[in-house]
């Protein structure tokens, strides 16, 4: 749910036919934060000030609306609002808030929001200081060649320490601290002097009226009423309403039926002109027809060169979702079906386990992600799901010199078929006090990483950042950066490229019969680790049985680890008599339906329960 | 080729509850009334009315006093139950009337008066020869006392005698077990019952067990159950069912009933029987009891009618405890016939014999009744 949707909508028959503003006193900017620094209450302190919203019409954080977004206090998608602002020169300016998502994650997305805007916000909470988060954020807006406006929020917090946390900040955008601006988004202090500094520092747009349209897609979104709706940054050209517009990137022309500006009421428009940011309806129903980072121009000026920088979605994280009940599986399909119109970036195909049933093999763009698709699964559908170990997609260069993409280790080709296997790294930025140094870099080497940098943000405070394998961060490494650093490191991520690495699948079989949710692609050196854990689990988990129950882990045909589930010896009651029958019928009835809840792997027995706790995965979240 | 055993042994029989106990046992989830023996001339006169209330049936052939500890009563009253359970129904010739009862209880004169009041077999709750472990079980007794015992009723004349154990409680050491088979098999018992010790719910037991206290471990006690099964078989006892061993002839004919799925009357508190496909039970509180019987009205607390397939899966759990197991009929077509059947059969817990469906491993007969029961 969105702002746009809940407000009521202004059906524009009384808006007032408006002129477009001058490049010159537009201001295209973003806010960006490490999660809970204050971005959203910034925001809602903006509207106000500018008296968009009225005190009494505001709802606390009026960008962040979705109850996941709300509980985790972070921003899914992009918008943007507009704000009109009469400044110490007597000019009325319009400031463009283009909101980004808050994780890396979704970089592509934030990219494609950046791109919309010609200045950032870098916010940093004046008593945590800079943050794993801030630095992914602040990388990006550099390499779009923002320009930064860099902030302290929460000086009014007894713990802020403003002039530490300003060195931290000059340390990582090279600006003098004394650039640095004091705010308070919950008072409102420095929200003046903020504006100010919007008009003054942030460049105006480029672009001319006179130039073939072309707007960059930088959201879209699913209504169920009015069809996709995009969120537009014009360029150059003029985008009016009933224009004919191409989709450059899908080729597909649809008749503009609306085009408006959120204010941050969506208030129609007849025209958009170059610079400013709005949202475009063109009743197209299939989201994919639509996509972030697409180039908007008119069909007569076919010709046109797209803006730069659109990429398809690319999954890079892979889970198995296998509905706990067999007979959700078409709910499970519906409900990802759903999602999936508000989130093209969602891939998925059918998998069968022979252990799980049917379900799904879902790609997501990240850690959080997958959490999130996750949870709105189990929460807004209703559905209990058991999900298999994360894993990433891999690269095989088979014998043929053909290359195939891999995003399940049972698709994984035998080591006799292929010649390379690359796996894809992530530069994995951490953020920590310095006494948590050698721990930080004891778990990232632990992890295959290789060192890039270490750089201190204060005597107190460095930044190390690490190029690791995404397969070792996707599994249990937040949690564990977390508890060895008392809660202290911030950690993020950005995809870099694929690497060749030794790596092996591993099957873990039971009494011979391989489950195929157990498998997993590791590298040589883990493998023997992860035999090991998984069949001391599982030995833990799998009631004893008739016969002796080997657990095995293999590579192909070479058993690395073995456990063995000892057979039941006794299970018979010592008395039944006379007086007992009814009652030992209905207990051994009753220890019956018990075990209905078990599934069959080959001849074992295997509780439901024990593949969500062999499979559970304790990591949290990337950039938390 | 049969079981010698098939289709033998298993008279119209009786079972009557005596529930008193001078005290309670911490594992003992039976209907028993600890304290109380003075109220015993008042309860048996009111069995004895339930029994001349009752229908008659065709002669016994065996009768089995439990409780309990129906030794601790006066053998007068053992006699009025065994006088008006005649009146009603008649005794076979050569009938088996079984007594439960505790060592400690056979003083020669008590011997000799339940002997003339009829009864011919007695089961002694003998439990362990390990002195720790009788403690640990709350008996009032020591291992000598079931030697003496054991010898006043022979000496008495009483025609079988049983021994009951108790093995597998948390003190008990393997060593201790195979000591208390040895003395066992000394005595040279006509009947022997060993049961694995029990966590049964309610018990004081079971509160010690939640409370921390060591539960009884399973493969230990499958351990001494097959010491069991080989200190039996060395002495001549045979196992019958799943935890009842006996001499060629001497096995216990009112419980061979009971598994052969047959009709037995019941008397007195918390009594189960079966008639003609249907289980009744009595009311399990000693003054519910004597109220309703007094005044004239039935004892009985519940009924169960069983038809059809319940019927036959119930013929079949009970009988599969047996050596020669059941015929296979029915249920035990439909059972070989199951995954789940085919399983167990593989597994090398049961097997077809002949026309028979028999457990082959005890231990895991459970296994197998639960597989019964769920036969769609």
């Amino acid at each position: 749910m969105k702002v746009w949707r809940e407000t009521n909508y202004d059906s524009g028959a009384h808006s007032p036919e408006r002129r477009m503003t001058a490049t010159s006193r537009i201001r295209n900017f973003s806010i960006i934060a490490h999660i809970d620094h204050g971005k959203s209450t910034l925001a809602d302190r903006l509207l106000e000030r500018t008296g968009a919203v009225s005190e009494r019409d505001m709802k606390e954080q009026l960008l962040d609306t979705m109850d996941i977004e709300r509980e985790r206090g972070i921003t899914i998608k992009a918008q943007a609002v507009r704000i009109k602002y009469n400044a110490q020169d007597g000019e009325e300016y319009i400031l463009n808030l283009i909101d980004t998502p808050g994780h890396v994650d979704f970089s592509y997305e934030v990219a494609r929001s950046m791109a919309a805007c010609e200045g950032a916000l870098l916010l940093v909470d004046a008593s945590q200081g800079v943050q794993a988060q801030t630095l992914a954020n602040a990388y990006l807006a550099i390499e779009a060649g923002l320009e930064i406006i860099p902030i302290l929020n929460k000086i009014d917090l007894p713990a802020a320490e403003p002039e530490k946390r300003a060195k931290e900040i000059a340390t990582i955008i090279g600006c003098d601290p004394e650039d640095v601006l004091m705010v308070s988004a919950k008072t409102g202090e420095g929200t003046s002097e903020l504006l100010e500094r919007i008009v003054r520092d942030i460049p105006a747009p480029v672009g001319s009226e006179t130039d073939p349209l072309r707007a960059l897609v930088f959201d879209s979104y699913f209504d169920a009423y009015r069809g996709v709706v995009c969120s537009i940054r014009v360029m150059d050209g003029v985008l009016k309403k009933d224009d004919s517009a191409l989709f450059i990137a899908t080729n597909s022309v649809h008749d503009v039926a609306e085009i408006g500006v959120l204010t941050p009421k969506a208030t129609p428009v007849s025209r958009l002109g170059p610079g400013e940011s709005g949202y475009l309806v063109t009743g197209v129903k299939e989201i994919d027809k639509i996509r972030v980072g697409d180039t908007v121009t008119l069909s007569r000026n076919a010709g046109v060169v797209p803006l730069e920088g659109y990429e398809e979605p690319k999954p890079m994280v892979f889970s198995g979702l296998f509905p706990s009940d067999g007979d959700d599986f078409e709910r499970l399909r519906e409900a990802l079906e759903k999602l999936q119109l508000n989130d093209s970036s969602l891939q998925w195909q059918p998998e069968t386990s022979k252990a799980l049933g049917f379900g799904f093999r879902v790609g997501f763009l990240g850690l959080l992600h997958m959490e999130i698709v996750r949870e709105r699964l189990e929460r807004e559908y209703d559905l209990d799901l058991v999900a298999t170990a994360p894993s990433v997609a891999y690269q095989v260069t088979m014998t043929d010199d053909t290359v195939r993409e891999v995003r399940s280790p049972q698709d994984l080709p035998a080591a006799s078929e292929r010649k390379v296997l690359s796996e894809p790294y992530v530069r994995a930025m951490i953020v920590a006090p310095s006494e948590f140094t050698g721990v930080v870099m004891e778990l990232l080497q632990s992890r295959r990483g290789v060192m890039i940098s270490m750089n201190y943000l204060t005597t107190e405070r460095l930044e190390i950042s690490y190029d690791v394998p995404l397969a070792e961060v996707v599994f249990d490494f937040f949690d564990t950066l977390k508890s060895r650093t008392r809660g202290f490191a911030s950690f993020d991520y950005e995809p870099l490229d694929y690497r060749e690495s030794d790596l092996v699948r591993v099957d873990v079989l039971l009494a011979g019969d391989p489950v195929d949710a157990f498998s997993t692609v590791t590298h040589r050196d883990k493998a023997y680790e992860y035999g090991r854990v998984m069949a001391e689990k599982l030995k833990e988990l799998i009631p004893r049985q008739l016969f002796d129950v080997a657990i095995q882990a293999a590579i192909g045909s070479r058993i690395i680890a073995r456990e063995t589930v000892r057979a039941v010896r006794k299970d018979v009651t010592a008395k039944c008599y006379g007086g007992d029958i009814t009652r030992k019928k209905k207990l051994l009835a009753k220890q019956k339906e018990g075990k209905k809840r078990m599934k069959m792997v080959g001849a074992v027995e295997v509780p439901q329960d024990a593949f969500v706790a062999a499979l559970r995965v304790d990591s949290g979240q990337g950039g938390k | 080729m049969p079981h010698r055993l098939a289709g033998v042994g298993a008279p119209p029989s009786a079972y009557v509850h005596v529930p008193f106990c001078h005290r309670v046992c911490p594992y003992c989830d039976f209907a028993v009334v600890a304290g109380r023996l003075s109220d015993a001339d008042r309860y048996v006169s009111a069995v004895v009315r339930e029994i001349e209330c009752s229908d008659a049936w065709e002669p016994l052939g065996a009768v089995f006093i439990g409780g309990g500890t129906p030794s601790a009563v006066d053998p007068k009253l053992i006699g009025q139950l065994l006088g008006a359970l005649e009146a009603k129904h008649g005794f076979q010739r050569d009938m088996e009337i079984t007594l439960e009862s505790n060592p400690e209880d056979w003083a020669p004169e008590k011997a000799e008066g339940m002997l003339s009041a009829g009864v011919n077999r007695v089961s002694i709750g003998a439990q362990s020869f390990d002195p720790v472990v009788l403690a640990a079980l709350g008996r009032q007794h020591g291992p000598d006392d079931v030697g003496a015992a054991v010898a006043v009723c022979r000496s008495e004349g009483f025609n079988s005698v049983s021994l009951d154990l108790i093995f597998g409680h948390p003190m008990e050491t393997t060593s201790s077990w195979s000591d208390t088979l040895r003395r066992v098999t000394d005595l040279a018992p006509d009947h022997v019952s060993a049961y694995a010790l029990t966590v049964e719910r309610g018990t004081q037991l079971s509160r010690e067990v939640s409370a921390g206290s060591p539960a009884p471990d399973d493969d230990d006690q499958a351990d001494r159950y097959e010491a069991t099964l080989e200190a039996m078989a060395a002495a001549g006892l045979e196992r019958y069912e799943v935890s009842n061993f006996s001499q060629i002839g001497r096995e216990c004919r009112y419980n061979r009933r009971v598994w052969a799925h047959g009709s037995y009357e019941a008397y007195g508190l918390g009594a189960h029987g079966y008639r003609d496909g249907v289980r009744f039970r009595n009311v399990r509180a000693l003054d519910a009891y004597l109220a309703r019987v007094e005044a004239g009205e039935s004892a009985r607390a519940g009924r169960e009618a069983l038809e059809g397939w319940p019927l036959e899966l119930e013929r079949m759990m009970v009988g599969l405890r047996r050596i020669e197991g059941v015929e296979l009929g029915p249920g035990g077509a439909a059972f070989l016939a199951s995954e789940e059947g085919q399983r167990l059969v593989h597994a090398g817990v049961v097997s077809q014999e002949g026309d028979r469906l028999v457990v082959t491993n005890p231990l895991m007969t459970d296994a197998v009744i639960r597989a019964t029961l769920a036969l769609p």
